[in-house]
């Protein structure tokens, strides 16, 4: 009987498969988020997926699966049926620095995935404690430089974008500080807070209420422009630094082999959402920044993950090979 | 004073207002029944409430989740209490004597004291919250990594003294417990430790796949030897809610307890864990017959689930000041505040004042609920009790597997549940007690990283920790926690240690 039923469903399948796609959606879709509720990638995609859902007609669905850097939900994504109905919203680290990190990595972002588009990223700023002595970038440069071994730079953990983004730095500046690993950025803001460390990069979103209560300093935003929710930062190129340019972005994929049909379906819905005066409000507001719309196609994400990957490798691949 | 006054006014007219006690009253009660599903603890049921949440306006939304933030942890305590399954890292304690004294028919009493226990807590560690937040945080931003390790060790000392028969048992526990903390991704390099490739452990043992499988299940299989011996209309019913006498008993745990755990619920990065242990320890210490502790002792229900509460909302302290999460639930509401685009930092308290104080007012009304919905829903739950084994047991079992998956999503967490709970049932049977494997798994994990992030900081100097004031006051704390603790059972011999 089970065995019937499967065949026929197959058949139906593959009879319906053009039909489907142009019917898509007739349920809701899960998007597999591979972090934890709250965090700066989750809040990206319930943002986004609000609108989206309005624009397909169908529910958005946000299914948590974390762990492993985000590599064990991008990785039950890659393995999903590709019908449309499982995506996922990857990010700089799962789809750009973790073949670099995870030598064992169960997915390749490039083979497995379709692009669907870019929804919107954060920024990176490089901060310090308070009474750290440095006063601008350029200072810290050159402090760093010189107390090397002595600096004490918190991280969330290996593979995260805290930790990324400062292995691109500290590789900038060529410096080897004690990168001191806490379980996410909430720990590692604390002790920076409380002086146990000394410096750190992280994304904006979890940085601008410190930075504006003067609890932590900043010294420079790593974006072309200054962002409008901390207009007092100087960008890196501004400040002397200009080589440290990294923002953590935050985009759709689908699992290889989703129709095509489909996959346009969705980057239309997001751009829509992108367009959306309130999205862009909310997302704007924490310090987030939106794609313009040629950076939004499908070709433009896949030309990222490239170049993302290739980049990583170099910065990454030294230090993971050394421990 | 006046301040403090005018503050809480404004507090409690945001509180107050119509909408907010309806929204409190929503978020508790979803809490405690979805809370009440063993496995589902507060972060799986505000992550899936959460968007239920998108329509209010920020401090309606707020005080919801946080009401639901509260159900949750008090359905956790009942799951413990009636099942003896701690839905929560906190109401491991709750499982010792809370369901002995469920299987003594005094259900209703357990439930009844932590719902009055946590009552009185909660409006203590209100007080607290509104009239020393500010000073407080200063004194846990001292805090660092050194310090942190040191505390563990003192909760590792508590766990000796959970220990209701040998100590060397309880200490076999506590390591085994501290090695499987260690399963999982390094930290610090990213690299795999016993995790025999396999997918399913490369983010480490969840809490609630180890605690449901070794405690939870492995009670039902225990349970299974026995064939069915209750005879409902033999057995007396007794009271429902506790009596004068256990009232009386329970006084002086209660405000120790909201002490114990308002005091350690303001240490950032989870200190409120350790809130019950340390009361259950300190309430064994002082008890006049500490070998009722574990046989259903009302103090040990009483104390704990008290200073539960108290950790519970002091530990929103860290948040509300500094705007750093302490721990995961924690992160969740920041999230959830950043959804509704206020993200919280120091500045909160100036910024939003509506949000602060109105957070701070709605804890009390909040509380108020937990216990106007939880007075009469103990009858209920407590007729659950009566369901026949060969009822209850699978649906237990079906819940707890729904629940399981919904941590993760992970269809994996529920095969090692079943795996937890076959090596639970055979550590039963050989005597020993799971409750320290528990405590030495929840603090392993905090510990290690701390010990590494100190002694990188340090440069590898081991004399950190008694080089730092705070620190050394812990370590030695805990050394006399555990000379205590060991010193009576070596003297006692091995005669009386194996009374039990």
């Amino acid at each position: 009987m089970m065995k019937r039923l499967l065949l026929f469903a197959a058949l139906l399948g593959l009879a319906s498969g053009g039909a489907r796609a142009a019917a898509y959606p007739e349920r809701p879709i899960t998007l597999i988020v591979p972090f934890a509720a709250g965090g700066p990638t989750d809040v990206v995609a319930r943002i986004v997926g609000d609108h989206m859902s309005r624009t397909l007609g169908q529910q958005l669905v946000i299914e948590n699966v974390t762990g492993a850097g985000g590599t064990t939900g991008t990785t039950r994504a890659a393995q999903a049926n590709p019908d449309g109905y499982t995506i996922v919203m990857g990010h700089m680290g799962t789809h750009g620095a973790a073949p670099a990190v995870y030598p064992n990595l169960k997915y390749d972002p490039q083979k497995d995935f379709l692009p669907i588009g870019l929804a919107a990223g954060t920024p990176i700023l490089i901060v310090a404690k308070k009474a750290f002595p440095p006063k601008d970038l350029k200072e810290f440069v050159a402090y760093a430089k010189a107390n090397s071994e002595k600096l004490n730079e918190a991280h969330a953990g290996v593979g995260s974008v805290s930790h990324t983004t400062c292995s691109l730095l500290n590789s900038i500046l060529g410096i080897k500080p004690t990168r001191v690993p806490y379980q996410g950025t909430g720990p590692a803001l604390n002790d920076l807070v409380g002086g146990q460390v000394d410096y750190m990069c992280d994304q904006i979103v979890n940085l601008t209420p410190q930075i504006q209560a003067g609890t932590i300093k900043a010294y420079a935003i790593a974006t072309e422009k200054r962002s409008p929710a901390l207009p007092g930062i100087p960008t890196t190129k501004e400040a002397g630094l200009p080589e440290f340019q990294v923002t953590a972005w935050n985009a759709l994929f689908a699992p290889k082999g989703t129709p095509k049909e489909i996959v346009a379906k969705l980057n239309d819905a997001l751009v829509k959402a992108l367009d959306d005066e309130n999205t862009r409000k909310r997302l704007l507001d924490l310090g987030g920044v939106i794609s313009d719309r040629s950076g939004r196609t499908p070709e433009a994400l896949g030309t990222l993950v490239a170049s993302e990957i290739a980049r990583w490798n170099k910065v990454l691949r030294p230090q993971t090979a050394a421990k | 004073m006046t301040d403090l006054l005018a503050n809480l006014a404004l507090g409690f007219s945001t509180a107050l207002s119509l909408q907010n006690v309806f929204l409190a009253f929503i978020g508790c009660l979803v809490g405690t029944l979805i809370g009440v599903l063993p496995g589902i603890g507060p972060i799986a049921t505000i992550t899936m409430l959460l968007p239920i949440t998108f329509g209010f306006d920020p401090v309606g939304a707020l005080i919801m989740l946080a009401g639901i933030y509260y159900g949750a942890q008090y359905g956790g305590s009942t799951t413990a209490i009636l099942v003896n399954i701690p839905g929560e890292v906190t109401a491991i304690v709750t499982t010792l004597d809370g369901h002995q004294m469920a299987r003594q028919g005094r259900a209703g009493a357990a439930l009844g004291i932590a719902a009055i226990g946590s009552f009185f807590a909660g409006c203590v560690a209100t007080i607290v919250i509104a009239a020393l937040a500010a000073p407080l945080v200063k004194l846990a931003l001292l805090f660092g990594p050194a310090e942190y390790f040191s505390l563990m060790v003192l909760g590792l000392a508590f766990a000796v003294v959970l220990a209701r028969g040998s100590v060397p048992k309880a200490l076999a526990m506590i390591l085994i417990g501290l090695l499987l903390s260690t399963v999982g991704t390094d930290l610090e390099t990213g690299a795999e430790r016993l995790t025999f490739d396999l997918t399913a452990l490369t983010s480490g043992i969840d809490f609630a796949v180890l605690a449901m499988g070794v405690i939870g299940f492995a009670e039902v299989l225990k349970n299974l030897e026995t064939p069915e011996l209750r005879d409902l209309a033999k057995q007396p019913i007794g009271r429902l809610l506790p009596g004068r006498e256990d009232l009386k008993r329970s006084a002086g745990p209660i405000v120790r307890g909201t002490l114990v755990g308002t005091a350690l619920g303001i240490i950032p990065g989870n200190g409120a864990v350790l809130g019950p242990f340390a009361s259950y320890a300190l309430e064994k210490k002082l008890a006049k017959e500490p070998e009722r502790f574990g046989k259903g002792a009302i103090e040990g229900v009483a104390g704990p689930e008290s200073a539960n509460n108290a950790g519970a909302q002091s530990s929103f302290i860290p948040l509300l000041t500094l705007g750093i999460p302490p721990n995961a639930v924690m992160a969740l509401m920041v999230g959830a505040m950043t959804i509704h685009g206020i993200v919280p930092g120091p500045l909160v308290m100036t910024k939003n004042a509506t949000l602060f104080w109105g957070m701070i007012a709605s804890m009390w009304v909040g509380n108020l609920m937990l216990l106007i919905i939880n007075l009469p829903l103990v009858g209920i739950w407590v007729k659950f009790l009566d369901v026949p084994y060969r009822l209850m047991y699978p649906a237990i079992l079906v819940f707890s597997c729904i629940g399981i998956y919904s941590v993760n999503n992970s269809p994996s967490d529920v095969l090692l549940t079943g795996i937890f709970a076959v090596v639970g049932y055979a550590l039963l049977k050989l005597g020993f007690e799971t409750a320290p494997l528990l405590l030495g798994y929840v603090l392993g994990r905090l510990m290690e990283e701390n010990l590494r992030r100190a002694l990188l900081l340090a440069r590898g100097h081991f004399t950190t920790f008694v080089e730092r004031p705070v620190s050394a006051g812990l370590l030695g704390a805990a050394l006399i926690v555990l000379a205590a603790a060991i010193l009576p059972s070596v003297r006692r011999g091995r005669a009386e240690v194996f009374t039990e």
